[in-house]
């Protein structure tokens, strides 16, 4: 089998380490070579990050680079314009539609690109939009952002729900399974 | 059964199924969760160090007490522990001793891009450099073996790319390494000059067996797939290599990066018509390889700077004209959008005293933490960074260059963690060499950039049992600072006034700018404020601080409330009453 590369966006903090987690889990499971790229460190303080998850028959680099990607998913808009070039041609970017303000917009320095993602659906690119936020504050928590959206790419990845649920059991501590749940099911259905 | 481990965690199991007692290390991206992992076990002793120099040295006492020890550290960091390094390779071990060090290419969390090979080949220890999690563990794991039969500290040498990445591991069990009796050996650990000449020429000895065995062991292995193209590559390099080119090369993979083979080299070579070196940051591998009068190229196609991918070996490839396979297709270009470096989150408790550094055109000596985000716009409240605690020697060396000129307008800031690290003996040398000069100590009560770890004034251990805790008021005193204040970096006017009033005396003083890091668990958030937009005058006074949770909207400044923790900095700024509490 191809390896299938994801690309997993957002601003430091929103949680896309334990996305990651979950689809690693998912994945290993389902007895695919997997390999997962984290960031820890500096830009875990509001910046931009990036974390990669490859899996396959076997796979040996890390990372995703230029072209090669067949999911990106943002948790914020400006982050999914950011690595759009990351896409393979055919590749689908499903992106929260949140607009988080860099540090440099809010002091002024640049401007905060207007209808970022329907340029971007100009150019070309495949890209399912669509808001994250309400549907996690639904499901009990604003940070719950990241469960909804890894549900809504459940939906396109050829796992069946219930295998995704049970990683997320593995995954989420049990004190935050129920809303989880919640928040992947809206995401999945959304 | 297989696990998905990062490397750091494979690490943590290596040595601890290779028998490991006892692991005392300094936190440092990107190897911080080696001993995070290590502290679950409670059958070995595990700690935060102060310093790097400190964990290693403690690793040698227990290696000299008979039993097997490791430290973890950042590239840097081994720079601060350089000193036991190069006598331990003297002295060598008892029980096993592994030193990991982190290399940061791409400088994702550091300083520097410096390449800690050179310290295995100038410290004349073995060096092992796994290429994922699975390798990270069985090198860990046989270190500790190699590090006995060889009578030498091993380093096993990690990058952010293995440390960072997850892959699958099989693990096995753990080994049982009893504490071998203790027995004084003065000629073997004290390395006095009439011992330590001895010694060296049985490190040399060491030298050539290591690289006997080198040439014949597992960390090093050729891939011959008869081709005319021979690659020599190490570490992340490799999976690199092989991602683009597969089986369509020869390859030379090497896991022990000190010493180096030399016959497996020379075989490798003359069985390829081009031989390329592929290695991340120096040309080690490459400068051995023609040292031995082999043509290769290596940093001529490969730069020394940065990390590298796939896809900079595939265009590398490409331009030789060799057959890189498929080419990837981009869908298009990213077009270009605004930066978004990292930042000092909202409500950081360092946010208020860089305020009133900056508002004040204070010059300002950093240091190593989550404040060198002071450096960012708007606050652009930093004049230097250098090293751990190089903020408090450089204020005294600074203040003694200007002839007392910038005395009162001058400050050092440091953490908390840092301080502890390497601040204090630049306080003494600021109070022994009556130096004019007034530090700040930002005491956010934790290890803040690499993830929340105690120390020594948290009054916590790693394990987060209670511990005994720094008084950094009267350590400061005792160190030789009579004017020692606190403040409430939360309190804009008290800051000023310390601030204005410690520059103002003639003699060095130390600032405590106390306030737990709002991420901390016990932290609890206060109610959010809101930007009154009848009173709000859109005089941006607010926007000044570069707080990520006020933004100007519609002309008016705005609060996020799903970002706002009450610190009440912004409030105290406001002219017109425009914020407050909802």
């Amino acid at each position: 089998m191809k390896t299938t590369n994801v690309m997993i966006v957002g601003v430091g903090g929103q949680g896309s380490l334990l996305a990651s987690k979950l689809l690693g889990n998912l994945l290993t499971e389902e007895g695919y070579d997997v390999k997962v790229s984290e960031v820890h460190g500096m830009s875990q303080r509001g910046g931009s990050v990036v974390t990669y998850v490859r899996y396959g028959d076997k796979v040996y680099s890390p990372i995703v680079t230029e072209g090669e990607c067949d999911y990106i998913i943002s948790f914020e808009k400006l982050e999914a314009a950011r690595y759009a070039g990351c896409l393979r041609k055919g590749g689908k970017i499903i992106v929260n539609t949140q607009q988080i303000d860099p540090m440099p917009v809010i002091t002024g320095a640049a401007v905060y690109p207007e209808n970022v993602l329907e340029t971007l659906k100009e150019q070309g690119f495949d890209i399912d939009d669509f808001d994250a936020l309400s549907p996690a504050m639904e499901a009990g928590s604003a940070k719950a952002v990241n469960i909804v959206l890894m549900g809504h790419f459940a939906a396109h990845s050829g796992i069946s729900e219930e295998k995704w649920l049970a990683a997320l059991e593995r995954t989420v501590p049990a004190k935050f399974l129920e809303m989880n749940r919640k928040a992947f099911s809206l995401g999945f259905h959304g | 059964m297989k696990k998905l481990l990062i490397g750091n965690e494979a690490v943590a199991w290596g040595l601890y199924h290779g028998g490991l007692s006892v692991i005392s290390s300094y936190p440092g991206t990107p190897s911080t969760e080696i001993t995070e992992f290590l502290s679950k076990h409670d059958d070995i002793h595990t700690e935060w160090a102060p310093n790097e120099k400190v964990a290693c040295e403690t690793a040698f006492g227990a290696s000299l007490a008979g039993v097997r020890s490791a430290c973890a550290m950042k590239h840097v960091g081994l720079n601060v522990a350089a000193d036991p390094l190069f006598t331990l390779s003297y002295t060598g071990v008892t029980g096993g001793m592994v030193i990991c060090v982190a290399d940061d290419p791409a400088m994702h969390s550091s300083q520097n891009e410096q390449d800690s090979r050179h310290y295995a080949i100038a410290s004349k220890v073995p060096m092992l450099e796994p290429a994922d999690s699975a390798e990270a563990y069985a090198f860990a794991r046989s270190a500790f073996a190699l590090s006995e039969e060889y009578d030498t500290p091993v380093l096993l040498r990690m990058c952010t790319r293995i440390a960072h990445s997850q892959c699958l591991v099989e693990m096995g069990e753990r080994e049982d390494a009893p504490r071998k009796a203790y027995v004084k050996q003065p000629s073997k650990y004290i390395m006095m000059p009439a011992y330590a000449k001895a010694k060296h020429p049985l490190v040399e000895e060491r030298t050539e067996k290591l690289k006997a065995l080198a040439e014949n062991c597992a960390y090093n292995r050729v891939e011959d797939r008869g081709s005319d193209i021979g690659i020599i590559t190490s570490g992340c390099s490799y999976l690199y290599v092989k991602e683009v080119l597969g089986d369509r090369v020869s390859i030379l993979k090497i896991g022990m990066p000190n010493p180096l083979p030399e016959k497996m080299i020379r075989d490798f070579a003359a069985k390829v018509k081009k031989l390329y070196v592929i290695e991340e940051l120096d040309p080690v591998i490459e400068n051995h390889v023609k040292s031995l009068g082999i043509d290769c190229v290596g940093k001529a196609l490969f730069s020394p700077v940065g990390e590298f991918s796939q896809h900079s070996i595939r265009e590398a490839f490409r331009k030789e004209g060799v057959d890189v396979g498929e080419i990837p297709e981009a869908q298009g270009t990213a077009p270009q959008v605004p930066g978004r470096p990292p930042m000092m989150c909202a409500g950081c408790p360092h946010r208020g005293m860089f305020y009133t550094l900056a508002k004040n055109h204070i010059t300002v000596l950093g240091d190593i933490g989550c404040y060198t985000l002071g450096a960012v716009a708007p606050l652009n409240a930093l004049d230097s960074t250098l090293c751990m605690g190089a903020s408090v020697s450089g204020i005294h060396g600074f203040n003694l260059a200007t002839g007392g000129e910038t005395e009162g307008k001058t400050v050092a800031v440091i953490g908390d963690s840092t301080f502890m690290h390497s601040g204090m003996t630049g306080l003494v040398n600021i109070a022994y060499n009556a130096s004019n000069s007034t530090v700040i100590i930002l005491d956010n009560s934790i290890t803040g950039m690499t993830g929340h770890q105690q120390n020594p004034t948290t009054g916590y251990n790693i394990k987060g049992d209670p511990a005994a805790k720094v008084d950094l008021e009267a350590l400061c005193k005792a160190l030789g600072i009579q004017r020692v204040r606190v403040v409430d970096p939360y309190n804009l006017k008290e800051c000023e006034q310390a601030v204005k009033e410690e520059l103002a005396v003639a003699e060095p003083s130390v600032i405590i700018s106390r306030r737990p890091c709002v991420l901390l668990k016990y932290v609890k958030p206060k109610a959010p404020l809101k930007v009154d937009a009848e009173k709000c005058r859109a005089c941006k006074r607010c926007m000044g601080l570069g707080c990520p949770a006020i933004s100007m909207k519609e002309g008016k400044a705005r609060i996020d409330r799903t970002l706002c923790v009450g610190c009440g900095v912004c409030e105290q700024l406001c002219p017109f009453g425009a914020i407050g509490e909802e």
